[in-house]
């Protein structure tokens, strides 16, 4: 399938699936065993510019879009989408910056951001509030020329390991999410620190920590946009970083199905290799199938929103959905076409299963992404009938 | 600090086939690749220049399609790179190969009086994997008047116009010093080559590369390509695969038992202590 890529886009997607090849499926399975965070892979991919790709030029960046990330994640993602995370949960972090930052912030962080000297980590999420974004209760009081932070933010990834923190946190209690407010933090500020890293699932090289802020004093210039937008910051960041999770999510049920497939000519039953049997023919079709569709929606989605397409949140909604949905169905079938050695850790694809899970959770659960779609629909046919 | 890596292109493959008539290699179909100790190079050129400072230049001496490998190597961090290539190279041994790098190091270098015209280090592979003479690297510094140490492994350090370096031999290494301008052939343990970035491959891709010609960098004809090379390849052949042997497979307490009896069959026995 020709998805016209650029000769630049081509060489970043190159690069990618070359550094997933050499660097990381090699010590996937080691990773996934130890939950070590990848550092030298992130060193590599710094050094080969892929921090870059998305962050204007003005910047240090190569002034790419969400589309040019998409292509890194997937092609990461391929050989294990718990290390491409790393790189993945920092376009998120670094996204509210480029959207909402001033001049003097993304000055500050912007050009280590594309450096990939440091990481950056997005904390929305608190013990109460998953799919209900709007009832956060870390407060931001201001106070003088700082805010203090008081709260606790919950399963952040890069947590710890970031060195910058967008945090959503109330400054107005009393207007509830309108009080809301997206204010940068370091690592190293007095008054933040981490939890115990998560023990997950899936995953499991990338870092998921509890953020503790404790009379965390941050200045004031460290608030992005205006007081009482954190909503919207938040909002916004996770419509364009979407087709990040989907890409995630499709770079897994490729990794996948390419296993299946080359699983399937090599193991034999009843004198034949298994892939010449219609059982296995027709469900390796359906899997491929699905996975061109997921990789067709989401390209489309991160297209849409590098060309500035007003309002994209539904379609970055449909293709999280879609590709979380195929990469789930199509792990398990891959697990099942290698049968009782798909189950064993031996192989691949038992972790790409337990990997593909999360994408179907996290940055917004699939049932919110309906309602974001649905609550689309029916805006627009409201709209429709005025 | 002046560096120089001469790389060369090779065909990315041990199974070439060979053309019987000529004796020479069949590279139509068979992708090229920089012959793998010369990538080794020119990571230790970057990684001199990120601590030292430095230009690295990459030269190759081959045909226009070797321009290619030149642009590798700058995606790989090198500055900028120049094909030497001319008709008049045609048929060169590893001598004639030699004279033609060392007229182009010395080119390059700019300043026809300094020795190796300027350059500080000239750096290369210990052997390419087609050819594996190992003798071009030598050759460029015999022909440069200067010294040449092989199978580096290390560069410890450079300082005041001096070189210390850990040449690797059959059983540990040797620490040399020797002064600069000098020739070093590096084996793979010298480092690991890092993999290109967009910045090195957007810069390859727009980079010019010049060609040099003989002309260029004033070699005399009689000491090139084919008049310049007293050696000649007779006869290239796949050496006959060692026949014979038997296998023993399954448990080593049954596979050593029946080794042992085919051994005595074969009226060898083995003295028990």
């Amino acid at each position: 399938m020709n998805y016209f890529l650029t000769d630049d886009q081509k060489m970043i997607k190159d690069l990618a699936a070359q550094i997933a090849r050499e660097k990381i499926a090699p010590i996937a399975a080691e990773l996934d065993e130890s939950q070590q965070f990848p550092w030298d892979v992130v060193k590599t991919l710094a050094q080969s510019d892929l921090f870059r790709v998305f962050i204007p030029t003005e910047y240090e960046g190569l002034g790419g879009g969400m589309f040019e990330m998409c292509l890194v994640v997937e092609e990461l993602s391929r050989a294990c989408s718990g290390i491409a995370l790393a790189y993945a949960a920092s376009g998120l972090g670094t996204i509210p910056i480029i959207l909402f930052g001033n001049e003097e912030q993304k000055k500050k962080y912007l050009p280590r951001l594309a450096a990939g000297e440091i990481l950056a980590a997005f904390g929305l999420t608190e013990p109460g509030a998953g799919s209900d974004a709007a009832g956060i209760k870390t407060t931001a009081k201001p106070d003088g020329d700082s805010f203090v932070i008081n709260g606790t933010k919950q399963w952040i990834t890069n947590g710890g390991e970031a060195a910058i923190y967008t945090l959503i946190a109330l400054t107005d209690p009393a207007r509830g999410v309108r009080g809301s407010s997206a204010i940068l933090v370091d690592k190293d500020h007095p008054g933040f620190t981490f939890g115990k890293k998560e023990n997950k699932m899936g995953i499991r090289a990338s870092a998921t920590r509890e953020l503790v802020f404790q009379d965390c004093r941050v200045p004031k210039t460290n608030l992005l946009a205006k007081e009482g937008m954190g909503f919207l910051v938040a909002m916004k960041t996770l419509d364009q970083s979407r087709p990040g999770v989907a890409s995630q999510a499709l770079g897994i049920a490729q990794g996948a199905l390419d296993k299946a497939v080359e699983y399937s000519r090599e193991r034999h039953q009843f004198g034949k290799p298994i892939s010449a049997f219609q059982g296995i023919q027709f469900m390796l079709a359906d899997m491929a199938t699905q996975v061109e569709a997921a990789r067709s929606l989401t390209y489309a989605a991160a297209r849409s929103i590098d060309a500035g397409e007003k309002d994209v949140s539904r379609l970055s909604a449909m293709a999280k959905v879609f590709a979380s949905d195929t990469a789930m169905k199509v792990t398990t079938d891959a697990v099942q076409v290698l049968g009782g050695y798909g189950y064993m850790k031996d192989y691949p694809v038992e972790k790409m299963m337990r990997d593909a899970k999360i994408t179907q959770i996290y940055e917004g659960t699939n049932q919110i992404q309906r309602e974001v779609i649905a609550l689309g629909l029916i805006k627009e046919s409201v709209r429709g009938k005025k | 600090m002046k560096i120089i890596v001469c790389i060369k292109q090779v065909p990315d493959t041990t199974n070439v086939r060979i053309n019987p008539e000529t004796n020479t290699l069949v590279r139509e179909g068979v992708q090229s690749i920089i012959n793998p100790f010369d990538v080794y190079a020119i990571e230790e050129a970057v990684r001199l220049k990120e601590k030292h400072g430095a230009t690295v230049t990459v030269i190759t001496m081959g045909p226009p399609q070797a321009a290619e490998a030149l642009r590798e190597a700058i995606s790989l961090g090198a500055d900028d790179a120049r094909l030497v290539s001319d008709r008049a190279f045609a048929g060169a041994d590893t001598l004639a190969t030699a004279y033609a790098l060392s007229c182009a190091v010395r080119h390059l270098g700019g300043d026809a009086k300094a020795p190796a015209g300027g350059v500080d280090v000239i750096l290369m592979g210990r052997q390419a994997i087609d050819g594996d003479t190992g003798q071009v690297g030598p050759g460029v510094a015999e022909n440069l008047d200067i010294s040449h140490v092989t199978d580096i492994r290390k560069i410890e350090e450079i300082k005041d116009g001096r070189i210390v370096v850990e040449r690797l031999l059959e059983e540990g290494y040797a620490r040399i010093a020797a002064r600069l301008p000098v020739v070093l052939t590096v084996v793979k343990e010298i480092n690991t080559p890092r993999l290109p970035s967009l910045k090195g491959k957007l810069a390859a891709k727009k980079a010019e590369i010049p060609v040099l010609k003989a002309s260029d960098i004033g070699a005399d004809p009689e000491r090139l390509g084919l008049n310049g090379s007293p050696t000649q390849v007779m006869k290239i052949f796949t050496p006959p695969k060692p026949g014979g042997g038997k296998k023993f497979t399954g448990e080593p307490a049954e596979t050593v038992g029946a080794f042992l009896t085919e051994l005595a069959a074969a009226g060898i026995t083995i003295r028990k202590r």
